[in-house]
């Protein structure tokens, strides 16, 4: 960080980055606020420690060079011009900048504030398209070894997890806040990060790709519980097969008790599940969880089955068993000790297993990151706070995340949850806080304004006020001192 | 180690950032597509350089400007010269006061030579020079502090108004302040003047010799500073209601004097969350918040 580009004049150092070459007094920064003098050491500032500097200030951070380079020539229209011009001040200038808000777009003055909010109790859901088991709910999830947060509910096919939040950003240690950071905004940059969960695997997470479970690239979600797949298939497997189980971790299916069976008239094969029974035909916990079939811990399933039953039993009968994914399958024939054997699958079996194995769509990582609007929101409001978060629920106001579209969590407040693949490449940046700074726009049309706050007889064309006289509005704020 | 100009999109991909030593400029042109390239080319090809002038006449921009003569050579130098030259009589002012309204001029100028342009501006760090074709109009909105996430105030200037030119000075800048008030936005003819202007009318918002106000010579802080041993603003403690009055009364006298001479169209001025304008109306106090939960 340090540059040997300053001689030394007395306590002060001259800075030779630019022409101007300011003297800098030890602990100042030179009059770009880039360089500084950092113990007779001219350092380039770290944007980050600016960062903090403006944080420190309660201050606003704009976007700053996050676009590409300079190539000459124009990437976009003029007609591609969407919504407002941004916050004109220059990072790292915290001058009280008056900054260009707003744009005709098709003959509507939109007005967006753009800013870069400091999110300092935010999180990130992660939603894994898995069946495997990636560990207990609750469970400490790990990267680099800190806590950055837990698994949650495992629903649909997917496992949940929740990471960052206050507790994990600034309740824990130095370390664990870092960790914590530099996860969520990897995550939400898109980037790939392993977590590894106590009691369970170690998984590699990256919005938008398969998850790779212990090292295994995670490819199809399963269509439905094992349950759902026997009703789903039921019709296409009668006549071809005299029994199927479909393995899952959490309920497992068997074609021939199950309600789909029974409306196909399919006889009693005798078989016997480990588990417990939940309906006919479902049964909760027929193995351990684990990264095996369906989300259990087998490589044999006929680990979940126990002896058939010879008083219904017969020899030669037949039996599938799949996975919820299809990824798992295998053909057995009972022989004459009514023992399952295996034997290569008929080629229409095969069949209904690819169609399982078709109706599973990618698995995927999904990243959503959560923000919110705390008490500063309402504190510092200077005529009626709540009209914001009022104008917002009416969705007179458009709240965009880096011009991508949120859900806005109803109840107090403005808690918003966006989807990081919508959001533009490097978005997401830090404060050494800790705290996630992520981009937030609020949209309004001009004439909402004056539903929001009445104050639009203010706003005129120079022309027609060309004579009035000095206008002297003393609004008492709470922010005032007095 | 000279660190080379900075020339690169913003994140949007429409606004044009340029950066060279404390030069920090935002630039944007509307207008057809091949006409936009001609500007921002233009925009590029003048900020080269534009540095490396200034700084060949610094020790002579950072003293106080002698309100007859101008022994600058620059073209940027001599306007800055010009722009504080009004006030430089009455008052201690050096050319820097208006150095970044005369770069974001300088800037504009090229590009509005290059190439027919529907709306362009060139905004330094808050000093911007604007350009409007017939029928066009800038909304402007305004930060009450810079460290709050104050209520946005906007304000139209449409090209029928005599306005090109905006800036903001305040202590909480990044140059200092000699008096006390967190923002005074300037519109006038050219972003030049109004840079001057908002300096001299942010310095008379004032309260000598007021206790809770803490102040500390310039050079203390920056060696170097064009202000010298003048005591600049560094902390405002408590004031009451009608000490703030007074102070934005203050600054408010010496606005109505710069505009009835024409130096400035309009200003406002803010103070602990009191504002009081001058010469428009037009600047409205909106509703609109920005996220932040660091208070939460």
């Amino acid at each position: 960080m340090s540059d040997e580009t300053a001689a030394a004049a007395g306590d002060k150092i001259r800075c030779d980055a630019c022409p101007v070459m300011c003297y800098i007094k030890p602990g100042a920064a030179g009059a770009c606020d880039r360089y500084a003098n950092h113990d007779g050491q001219l350092v380039r500032v770290d944007p980050h420690i600016v960062l903090e500097r403006t944080v420190s200030h309660g201050g606003r951070l704009v976007p700053f060079q996050a676009g590409g380079d300079w190539d000459g020539k124009l990437v976009r229209e003029p007609e591609m011009f969407v919504t407002a011009i941004g916050a004109g001040t220059t990072y790292p200038d915290y001058k009280p900048a008056p900054f260009i808000v707003s744009s005709e777009v098709d003959g509507v003055d939109m007005v967006t504030v753009v800013t870069e909010g400091i999110f300092s109790y935010c999180g990130v859901k992660v939603k894994i398209d898995t069946d495997r088991y990636l560990g207990p709910e609750t469970a400490i999830v790990r990267a680099q070894g800190e806590a950055v947060g837990h698994v949650t509910t495992s629903e649909y096919g997917s496992q949940m997890l929740s990471l960052g939040g206050v507790h994990h950003l600034t309740g824990g240690s130095k370390k664990e806040g870092r960790v914590t950071c530099d996860a969520l905004m990897d995550l939400s940059n898109c980037k790939p990060v392993e977590l590894t969960i106590d009691g369970g695997a170690t998984v590699m997470v990256q919005a938008g790709y398969p998850p790779i479970v212990n090292g295994v690239a995670e490819e199809r979600m399963r269509v439905g519980c094992g349950s759902a797949t026997i009703g789903m298939f039921a019709k296409q497997w009668h006549g071809k097969v005299d029994e199927v189980v479909v393995v899952d971790d959490h309920i497992t299916g068997v074609l021939s008790e199950h309600q789909a069976g029974k409306l196909l008239d399919i006889p009693d094969t005798g078989i016997k599940m480990k588990g417990r029974r939940s309906t006919p035909g479902r049964y909760f916990q027929v193995a351990e969880p684990g990264t095996g079939w369906g989300g259990t811990k087998i490589s044999d399933p006929l680990s979940v089955l126990g002896p058939f039953d010879p008083k219904t039993a017969r020899a030669g009968t037949t039996m599938l068993m799949v996975s919820t994914t299809g990824e798992h399958a295998a053909y057995y024939e009972l022989d004459d000790g009514l023992r399952p054997v295996e034997k290569p699958m008929p080629p229409d079996l095969k069949l209904s297993v690819e169609r399982i194995q078709e109706n599973c769509e990618p698995a995927l990582c999904t990243v959503l990151f959560m923000g919110g609007a705390g008490g500063s929101l309402r504190a510092g409001v200077t005529d009626n706070p709540v009209r914001l978060t009022r104008s917002v629920k009416d969705a007179l106001t458009r709240v965009t995340s880096g011009g991508a579209p949120v859900y806005v969590w109803p109840g107090g407040g403005i808690t918003f949850m966006v989807d990081v693949t919508q959001v533009p490449a490097g978005a997401f940046g830090y404060v050494p806080t800790p705290a996630l700074v992520a981009p937030i726009e609020f949209t309004l049309k001009l004439s909402d304004y004056a539903a929001l706050g009445g104050h639009m007889d203010y706003v005129r064309p120079l022309a027609s006020l060309k004579d009035s006289a000095e206008i002297r509005p003393m609004m008492l704020t709470p922010g005032r001192r007095s | 180690m000279k660190r080379p100009p900075q020339i690169a999109w913003l994140a949007d991909g429409k606004r044009l950032h340029l950066q060279d030593g404390p030069i920090d400029l935002i630039v944007e042109a509307e207008g057809s597509a091949p006409d936009m390239r001609r500007a921002y080319e233009a925009a590029a090809a003048r900020f080269a350089g534009l540095l490396d002038e200034l700084c060949a006449e610094l020790q002579e921009l950072r003293r106080a400007a002698d309100p007859q003569h101008c022994r600058l050579r620059g073209v940027v130098a001599r306007r800055m010269h010009a722009a504080v030259a009004p006030f430089a009589t009455d008052h201690f002012i050096t050319p820097m006061a208006a150095v970044a309204g005369s770069v974001a001029e300088e800037i504009l100028g090229p590009m509005l030579e290059a190439a027919p342009l529907e709306r362009a501006y060139v905004n330094n760090g808050g000093d911007i020079a604007l350009h409007l074709a017939k029928g066009k109009q800038f909304s402007i909105g305004l930060m009450d502090r810079p460290d709050r996430h104050g209520v946005m105030r906007t304000l139209v200037i449409d090209a029928k108004d005599a306005a090109r030119g905006i800036a903001t000075s305040g202590r909480h800048g990044r140059s200092f302040s000699l008096g006390i008030a967190d923002a005074v936005t300037v519109l006038a003819r050219t972003a030049s003047q109004a840079d001057a202007a908002a300096t001299m009318i942010a310095n008379a918002v004032d309260l000598p010799g007021h206790p809770a106000i803490v102040r500390c010579p310039a050079s203390e802080l920056q060696p170097d500073s064009d202000l010298g041993e003048r005591l600049v603003t560094r902390d405002v403690g408590e004031l009451s209601y009608a000490e703030v009055e007074r102070a934005l009364d203050s600054g408010a006298a010496c606005a109505r004097k710069l505009l009835a001479a024409g130096l400035i169209e309009g200003a406002t001025l803010r103070l602990l969350g009191e504002t009081v304008e001058v010469g428009t109306s037009r600047i409205a106090a909106s509703n609109s918040r920005l996220f932040d939960e660091r208070a939460a």
